[in-house]
């Protein structure tokens, strides 16, 4: 037989197996698989794979939905943790207490959380008080995040906190509990008052934004995603509460934002 | 119930299924698809139009690559299966070299191939999920074949020769 068509790479010929070719050139392709038998053998090896995989995990999506993914119940559940509830929680969090930090017992009891704020509260007070070296790599200084993500072992970005007046100066590295890197990122607000957000990777289940004080240093913890955060600052209330629920969001969207941006710019043909 | 929630919901069992495949291991495959449900619930403001089921196999193939990094952080310890010749007979012993074979992908190239043949996504749409050009996709696709054949040709045991 004389081969009137272009050859047929190997793109084409994964293509043809995922139903992915053109009419014309699956006609094509058919006839080189018929004229060279080392091609055909790997199509024959790529389909059984294939089929094995099915075989293997097909049966998953038939098996009856268990409770636990009740969408509703899901639901629920994640409402309080939705970005408009987190004001809520935060404010509900925040009222009682008199003195010192609220549900003063409960926190006290929750020693992993008493850990990380300690860590968290020590690198604050211990930088802030720097006036030439507050931080190790400045803002704007494009390997900060990609840096601190891949030593922490997870994808942050600064929070942008210009609507609060608070400019980002940088962020720096620390070693956190049993070794665990943390990542120190410091704000600086109109009056040259400093805030820290300190995050590491803590496989604690998930908490509710809780705020605690110590003398004049104030903050907001929480633990999402097996990564905990702290808003240090100082011991105001409603700034930390406000600066919190912010640095919150930004977290909590970003990954969600990220894929989806992405999705829509390809959607587009 | 909403078209979004009834969109996730159709998708569940995909879901599962992908997870299962992609972890190997039923519990966190489960895990995994709860997270996801839970942030795509949360994220419903985010969400205005499209493919849901590819957003969701984003969110999921995302949550998986946070997993495997915290994975990679503690100490693993597995038994050393040297001396375990895959069983050849029956069903069961190929089902175990499959699992091994995807095991031994890197995971992008896990994820190309899973959303390919199980999922049943375009190229266009794997790419879309994994945020790369329909090139890379396919390259993937390459690598990860070849990378399976290999090792079920290695590790099959010699034919026996007829004398």
């Amino acid at each position: 037989m004389i081969d009137r068509d272009p050859p047929v790479t190997e793109e084409e010929l994964h293509a043809y197996v995922d139903g992915e070719l053109a009419a014309d050139r699956r006609v094509a392709v058919e006839h080189w698989l018929g004229a060279h038998a080392e091609d055909a053998a790997r199509v024959a090896a790529w389909r059984a794979q294939a089929e094995a995989i099915r075989a293997r995990y097909g049966a998953a999506a038939d098996e009856p939905v268990p409770l636990r993914f009740n969408l509703d119940r899901l639901a629920r559940q994640g409402r309080k943790w939705s970005r408009f509830a987190a004001a809520a929680a935060v404010a509900a969090l925040l009222i009682g207490g008199a003195a010192g930090w609220f549900g003063r017992g409960a926190w006290e009891g929750a020693g992993p959380a008493r850990v990380v704020t300690t860590e968290a509260f020590d690198a604050h007070r211990l930088y802030i008080a720097e006036v030439r070296h507050p931080i190790e790599v400045k803002a704007g200084e494009n390997h900060l995040n990609p840096w601190l993500s891949r030593r922490i072992g997870y994808q942050v970005a600064s929070p942008n906190l210009d609507t609060l007046g608070l400019k980002l100066l940088g962020g720096r590295l620390l070693p956190g509990n049993s070794g665990r890197a943390a990542a120190l990122y410091m704000y600086e607000g109109t009056s040259g008052e400093r805030f820290t957000i300190y995050c590491r990777r803590d496989q604690q289940p998930q908490s509710s934004l809780r705020y605690r004080a110590t003398g004049p240093v104030g903050s907001v913890f929480w633990i999402e995603d097996d990564m905990a955060f702290v808003v240090s600052g100082p011991a105001d209330r409603a700034r930390l509460q406000k600066i919190a629920e912010t640095v919150y969001e930004q977290i909590e969207t970003r990954q969600q934002t990220g894929a989806l941006l992405r999705m829509l710019s390809d959607a587009r043909p | 119930m909403s078209g979004f929630r009834q969109g996730i919901q159709a998708t569940i069992p995909a879901l599962r299924r992908y997870a299962r495949a992609l972890t190997r291991d039923a519990e966190a495959a489960d895990d995994l698809v709860q997270d996801t449900l839970v942030r795509a619930l949360r994220s419903e403001h985010l969400f205005h139009g499209g493919d849901i089921r590819s957003w969701l196999y984003t969110i999921l193939t995302n949550l998986n690559r946070n997993r495997i990094r915290s994975l990679a952080r503690r100490p693993v310890i597995s038994p050393i299966e040297d001396n375990d010749v895959p069983d050849a007979s029956g069903s069961e012993g190929g089902a175990r070299d499959i699992a091994r074979a995807l095991a031994s992908l890197v995971e992008d190239q896990r994820v190309a191939l899973l959303l390919v043949v199980l999922e049943g996504l375009s190229y266009r749409e794997v790419a879309e999920v994994q945020g790369v050009p329909i090139g890379t996709v396919m390259s993937r696709l390459a690598r990860a074949r070849a990378q399976i054949k290999a090792y079920l040709d290695g590790e099959r045991p010699p034919l026996r020769r007829v004398k």
